[in-house]
């Protein structure tokens, strides 16, 4: 049974890759229809999620999986508690829908199918993420979520904007993803622990950690990046280049929250502490305002909505941040709140795009009576977003004021930033929802009417849930929000919140909130302006930041290319040989290890018949003429060597010296005559002695090099290594062969690739020559 | 340096050295030699026979671009790696069949085929580095 559970599990969180996989077939062969079979993907893993939703009530927290890398500690192994049972039910619930949705909205679009692909990969990248147990798996369907974000940002790859925002979102989440990497590095070496659910058990270990503070600020690196926590919060507006399902989905249902769910992962092992309890609130409070404030002054639908997004990202960190038990469970309940609300206001965003072709709040009007369903379900989904009842996100704002409703200074601050927070989210989810749909019919680019159920289905079934699961609280807060609040925590919680209100300071700061939200509500047109002239006034964003870094970049390169890659060979040989020469003489210079001079050797004749040949072959060399008696007498000085070699008991070293040597001459000759360089060298008197000079320091610190190496003592572990171990394991009498095709075959293997390269590279090179330099100068160039 | 004698030569020249060529890469486990070294002298073959006859007819007698046959190397090694996997041991674990091959007393190996693939990048990579040059001298 449990075997077959896990493996089930495992074919889950498999499952939307290969939908994504047939998804083009499937919508070639079906069209749009081709939605209703795909969502079954998500619906079947979110059925076999619901499987758990008893265990993990009664407070178990499932852990299995099966090993990937083990040599690494790369576990392929799933944490199922409340917190990731809930992203789950979450992610391929509203998926379920999403995908749905897709199907109406993109309908007839010529890459329907790459679409259904992208979004059922985005989705099992974040099924991965949120429910992985290993520090590795999580990072890499972390990164994975990144680079689905980049494919649906981009999805209309034709529009500039939409490339621009594609590659911000995929600069910053992706430099995120590594400074989470770093952060989680630096939790394994602290803690020991490669997952997640041995840092939970670890206890404190991470806190009383003298790295602690390190670590925490390269995993909150990555969290905020993602979940776009002020300054980094400009990505997520720009990324509403994306078509709409993708806004709904990754950019205020689920991946946007990755963020939060790390924070909330988290906050059981390092939060607790004053930094945590500093840093978060402090960043998710200013993005709060910040997005509030932002979103008053769009009037496109689909960007109130996105900054909104943001503020509601900033209160999440910030109530995490807080961490007291009421925090804790608000978290819990705002986070699902949000994400049902805000996937369907987004939709309803997209269907009035769809069927009236603007999404400009201030064109649009009247249109209830010809969209009557999404008109309600709008409304709906605003009364959630508004913390009204009898709607989930009025439980949830009721327990946002209990946590923060406190007498320290502190926590007056945090309930202010909450209370400004919320009137704005409400006033702009209220413009959202009444402004297109009551008040007087406009003129709009489309006739609109209601559209096909594909596209009301979602929000309207999510607008739903959000009164449904209100009116049955206390049936969610058992199965859902209590072991939710449990995970997040790390103490066992009980949340019992219900609509029926109840008096108290929550309640009255929820009257207050809706004074101050109506009141913003009807002056916003009046904000907006204010706030365009304020924005006005500062001029400079994050968002310019961004194409700023991203010029000054290209600007640098291209100065540090130009400068190091000239093209003059000269002078790329000169600084080449001079680090060479410096490299050879500073080790043996600053660490003492000049070598003695060495005995006078004492060598029979003919070995001292192959060095004068040598000698006589270098001699050859400086005075030869021309350059081809260069080159042979650089052959002969090799030749020499090489049958030095021999004599001394190498023959596999001189062999192979011989016919390098030879291959050597030949290539160098035939360089020479392509390249029609004149026979003789013109370089002037200075530089020859320049290049001499660096030559000779080149070759007496290799002379010095060698005779300090063979003064010094030989360490023969490994000569025995192998001298006892070639023939008996590797069958080879040849070391040095047998060294190379088995001891070290995968050196070897690399070394023959890089032959490879090298030789296409070099086919490439005299390839291009002829036609792109027309007579070389005459010049110093070899 | 296309005389009569060279150019009536190289052939054999050519031949023999690519038979001694393949004798070195054989051998080489056993005794100095191997594939790297017999690579070098087959390409050394190949670039005699390029500067006596031409290129074109070097090209005819390899049959294949010898960039193709470098590639065809490294896929050989990297396959004779991969080989290890089936027997669920490390990549490039050397394997060696029991009882020679056939029946016949040799000594068959993944390693010999990995150092046959190393003799082939080894000739392919030089000689057609040798070969493009010298196509350029002629013209």
């Amino acid at each position: 049974m449990e075997q077959s559970s896990d493996a089930l599990t495992f074919f889950a969180l498999l499952l939307p890759f290969a939908a994504a996989a047939v998804a083009p077939l499937a919508t070639r062969l079906m069209g749009h229809r081709a939605a209703w079979l795909l969502a079954l993907a998500p619906a079947l893993i979110f059925l076999h999620f619901t499987t758990f939703l008893d265990e993990v009530s009664s407070g178990a927290t499932i852990t299995a999986g099966y090993a990937w890398i083990p040599a690494l500690g790369v576990d392929f192994a799933w944490l199922i508690d409340g917190l990731s049972l809930t992203f789950a039910l979450l992610i391929t619930g509203i998926g379920a829908l999403i995908v749905l949705y897709s199907g109406g909205y993109l309908k007839g679009h010529e890459h329907q199918g790459r679409f259904f692909s992208f979004i059922l990969l985005f989705m099992g990248a974040m099924l991965g993420l949120v429910v992985s147990d290993n520090f590795l798996m999580l990072f890499v369907f972390w990164e994975l979520t990144s680079i689905t974000s980049f494919l649906l940002i981009g999805f209309d790859h034709r529009r500039e904007a939409s490339r621009r925002a594609a590659i911000q979102a995929l600069a910053v989440t992706g430099l995120g993803g590594l400074s989470l990497l770093a952060g989680l590095l630096v939790v394994a070496g602290v803690t020991g622990e490669m997952s997640l659910s041995g840092l939970l058990g670890s206890g404190g270990a991470m806190r009383d950690s003298a790295l602690y503070a390190t670590a925490l600020v390269l995993l909150l690196g990555g969290a905020f990046t993602k979940s776009a926590q002020f300054p980094f919060h400009f990505w997520l507006p720009n990324a509403m280049e994306a078509p709409t399902p993708v806004s709904a989905y990754l950019h205020s249902a689920t991946m946007v929250k990755a963020g939060v769910y790390l924070v909330m992962r988290l906050n059981p092992a390092m939060g607790d502490t004053v930094m945590w309890a500093t840093i978060l609130p402090l960043f998710g409070g200013a993005t709060l305002l910040v997005g509030g404030v932002l979103a008053v002054r769009q009037t496109d639908l689909k960007l109130m909505l996105a900054y909104t997004t943001v503020a509601s990202l900033g209160l999440l960190v910030m109530l995490t941040g807080l961490g007291s038990e009421h925090a804790v469970a608000a978290a819990a309940l705002y986070l699902v709140a949000h994400s049902m609300f805000k996937g369907a206001l987004f939709m309803v965003a997209g269907v009035i795009d769809h069927e009236a072709g603007t999404r400009d709040v201030t064109k649009v009007g009247g249109l209830r009576r010809l969209m009557p369903v999404t008109a309600s379900a709008a409304m709906l989904a605003a009364i959630s977003m508004g913390g009204l009842p009898p709607m989930f996100g009025f439980l949830a704002k009721e327990e946002i004021y209990y946590a923060t409703a406190g007498a320290t200074p502190w926590l007056i601050l945090v309930t202010l930033a909450a209370l400004a927070g919320n009137a704005l989210m409400f006033a702009v989810g209220f413009a959202v929802a009444i402004k297109p749909f009551f008040g007087v019919e406009r003129e709009t680019p489309k006739h609109a009417h209601e559209g096909p159920v594909l596209l009301w289905l979602g929000p309207l079934a999510l607008a739903v849930a959000g009164v449904a699961t209100a009116l049955f609280s206390n049936v969610v807060h058992v199965l859902v929000s209590s072991p939710m609040a449990t995970a997040i925590g790390g103490i066992p919680a009980e949340i019992t919140i219900s609509v029926v209100p109840h008096i108290g300071v929550p309640l009255a700061l929820s009257l207050l909130t809706i004074v101050a939200g109506v009141a913003i509500y009807r002056s916003i047109d009046r904000l907006r302006e204010m706030i365009a002239g304020m924005l006005a006034a500062i001029g400079w964003g994050p968002d310019r930041g961004f194409d700023q870094a991203i010029r000054g970049l290209i600007r640098a390169s291209a100065a540090i290319t130009s400068a190091i890659h000239h093209g003059r060979m000269d002078v790329y040989m000169g600084v080449t040989f001079t680090a060479t020469a410096v490299a050879l003489f500073a080790p043996m210079i600053v660490y003492g290890e000049l070598p003695a001079w060495p005995a006078f050797p004492d060598l029979p004749f003919y070995e001292w018949t192959i060095i004068i040949i040598a000698l006589i072959g270098l001699a050859a060399i400086v005075i030869a003429k021309d350059r081809l008696t260069a080159i042979v007498s650089l052959g002969i000085q090799g030749f020499a060597v090489a049958v030095i070699f021999m004599l001394l008991g190498a023959p596999d070293l001189s062999f192979t010296q011989f016919m390098v040597e030879t291959l050597s001459v030949v290539i160098l000759a035939l360089v020479m005559t392509r390249l029609r360089l004149d026979p003789t060298d013109h370089r002037p008197l200075g530089e020859k002695l320049l290049d001499m000079a660096i030559a000779g320091t080149c070759g007496l610190g290799f002379t010095l090099m060698l005779l300090r190496v063979t003064q010094g003592t030989f360490d023969r572990t490994l000569s025995d290594f192998f001298e006892q171990w070639s023939y008996t394991i590797a069958h080879g009498r040849n070391i040095v062969n047998v060294i190379l095709v088995d001891f070290r075959g995968v050196d070897t293997l690399g070394e023959i690739a890089v032959v490879m390269i090298a030789g296409l590279a070099i086919l490439a090179l005299i390839r291009i020559r002829p036609r792109a330099v027309p007579e070389p100068k005459p010049g110093p160039e070899l | 340096m296309r005389t009569v004698i060279f150019g009536s030569i190289a052939p054999y020249l050519t031949s023999l050295m690519v038979l001694f060529s393949v004798f070195v890469l054989l051998r080489g486990h056993n005794e100095p030699g191997g594939g790297f070294i017999g690579g070098l002298i087959a390409a050394s073959a190949f670039a005699i026979y390029g500067i006596a006859c031409g290129v074109s007819p070097v090209r005819r007698a390899l049959r294949f671009h010898p960039m193709a046959i470098s590639g065809a190397g490294l896929l050989t090694s990297a396959l004779s790696g991969l080989v290890s996997l089936g027997y669920a041991t490390p990549f490039l674990t050397g394997l060696w069949a029991p009882e020679g091959f056939m029946g016949i007393e040799f000594a068959f190996s993944s390693v010999l085929f990995f150092d046959i693939g190393v003799y082939l990048v080894v000739v392919g990579s030089i000689t057609s580095i040798a070969l493009a040059l010298e196509e350029r001298e002629s013209d």
